[in-house]
């Protein structure tokens, strides 16, 4: 029987990479990751995990031996935050052009300077355009269970691409939650071991990260694209039979009380939850809003938000990243662009806020909604607001 | 990749841009880098091989005639077989 127990949220991460029966764990520890990777080091060291842990001296080095170790079809589990994700930013294309499907859980920090160890998405921003799977969680057991979709999602033949699940650092990764901790039989029924269809064999010798030269780089980029963008079908299909196993359910994205709602906010990862709860308070008093949480954010589902706001009069988009000297939040400027197109289209008001950890209460995202939708009746709107700062 | 070569679309690609046969480089043809070409003056070549001996291309070879010559499918036209050549037997000329 699944057991539902109150955990801290790193380390039902790493007993779900555990019941993954991950090979290969190379990582290096930094707030507000190190839980999930310490708890995998000590359940090889006692034996409980059979899988090499290789403790590397860089994040460079972390995804670079995860490259070598998916090359071979090792099932490669990592983790990191921040400054180690920048500082593992080259290798991660490698990763993905490579097609190697290393799942990599990343515990969402601000960047320096000033040195900051709470949450944010500027990190992930950084890597945006990093060719990888990348699905933001809200809670404790969407972590644990999207673990598990994402060797599924990754590993699957027509997919082949690394995936990163995003927590929230702190206010997921350190956070004692209720989770249903599945059974080992039920995993591996789910995830059948990995088969890698084209690992280094000296039997079937093949040349890995070679040349490319002008005449042949353009194919190879549009062939990548077209594998992490026609890769959705596979992440629905894979969502849908976690889903029929557990009894969990995922989607690209989530309404949250939309229907007839006149103003939606959008929002990603652990923050959403905060917002529901003055969706609560605001449909309470009579107002027709209602909240998107975005769960996919690579590949991008633009047929699915085109669909969610095609109703809405104003979407205003939350932000936890700043994209200096540019359209403000990068969540709202690809949504702008989403719709940009479409010949009815509702107002789109961005709002950067929660950086470097700064709380927003549900108090605050009931303010969000209700300026967004002042400043798009009096069309006042600029590049973006920054919620929350003092002027 | 010479030119008469069907060239790969992007549907052709292998899976990563992995190459499945071995010492497959042979098939490509580093000479299209080339914007200059050598050009011999056989009468003035002593058929010393020093231009085969700077070629830093390794793709200068002596002809049956024991002239030296380079392999054009290589040659990157750097022109240092030219610059080399003490009799002034190698000249390099652009491209069309």
């Amino acid at each position: 029987m699944t057991q539902r127990v109150g955990i801290e949220v790193s380390r039902a991460v790493a007993i779900a990479a555990k019941l993954a029966n991950v090979d290969v764990v190379a990582a290096y520890p930094i707030t507000p990751q190190t839980h999930i990777v310490e708890d995998l080091s000590e359940m090889v060291a006692s034996g409980e995990l059979d899988a090499s842990y290789i403790p590397v001296e860089s994040e460079h080095s972390a995804m670079s031996c995860c490259l070598g170790s998916a090359s071979v079809g090792a099932r490669t589990f990592t983790a990191t935050a921040s400054q180690g994700l920048e500082l593992m930013h080259e290798v991660l294309y490698v990763a993905s052009s490579m097609r190697f499907p290393i799942v990599m859980a990343v515990a969402n920090r601000a960047l320096s300077a000033p040195i900051s160890i709470w949450g944010d998405h500027s990190d992930v921003m950084s890597v945006r355009d990093t060719g990888w799977i990348q699905i933001f969680v809200a809670n404790g057991q969407e972590a644990f269970d999207n673990i598990l979709c994402a060797f599924r999602i990754g590993e699957d033949r027509a997919v082949l691409l690394p995936v990163m699940i995003h927590l929230d650092g702190f206010q997921l990764t350190h956070v004692i939650e209720p989770i249903y901790l599945e059974e080992e039989d039920k995993v591996e029924k789910f995830l059948p071991p990995n088969d890698y269809p084209i690992p280094l064999d000296p039997d079937n010798p093949v040349s890995m990260g070679a040349f490319g030269p002008p005449e042949i780089y353009s194919e190879i980029k549009k062939a990548q694209d077209v594998a992490l963008t026609s890769s959705k079908s596979v992440i629905l299909k894979s969502w849908k039979e976690f889903g029929d196993a557990f009894g969990r359910y995922y989607s690209p994205l989530q309404c949250y009380r939309c229907d007839n709602a006149k103003v939606l906010l959008l929002a990603m990862g652990s923050f959403s939850e905060t917002a529901m709860s003055a969706i609560d308070a605001m449909r309470e008093d009579g107002h027709k809003v209602g909240l998107i949480k975005l769960t996919l954010w690579r590949p991008f589902p633009f047929a699915e938000i085109r669909d969610a706001v095609k109703d809405a009069e104003v979407v205003v988009v939350f932000d936890r990243a700043l994209s200096f000297g540019g359209p403000g939040g990068p969540v709202c400027s690809e949504i702008r662009s989403a719709l940009y197109d479409l010949e009815k289209r509702p107002k789109v008001i961005g709002f950067v806020g929660g950086l470097g950890g700064r709380v927003v209460s549900a108090a605050g995202f009931r303010e969000i909604i209700e300026q967004g939708t002042k400043i798009a009746r009096e069309g006042t709107e600029q590049e973006y607001e920054m919620f929350g700062v003092r002027e | 990749m010479t030119e008469s070569e069907k060239k790969p679309t992007w549907r052709d690609i292998e899976i990563g841009a992995i190459i499945k046969e071995p010492g497959s480089a042979m098939q490509y043809k580093t000479g299209d880098w080339r914007t200059q070409r050598p050009t011999y003056y056989h009468e003035r070549c002593i058929k010393c091989g020093l231009c085969s001996i700077f070629c830093p291309e390794g793709c200068i070879k002596q002809t049956e005639e024991g002239y030296f010559e380079a392999d054009l499918d290589y040659c990157k036209g750097c022109g240092i077989c030219a610059r080399e050549c003490w009799t002034k037997a190698i000249n390099m000329v652009e491209e069309d």
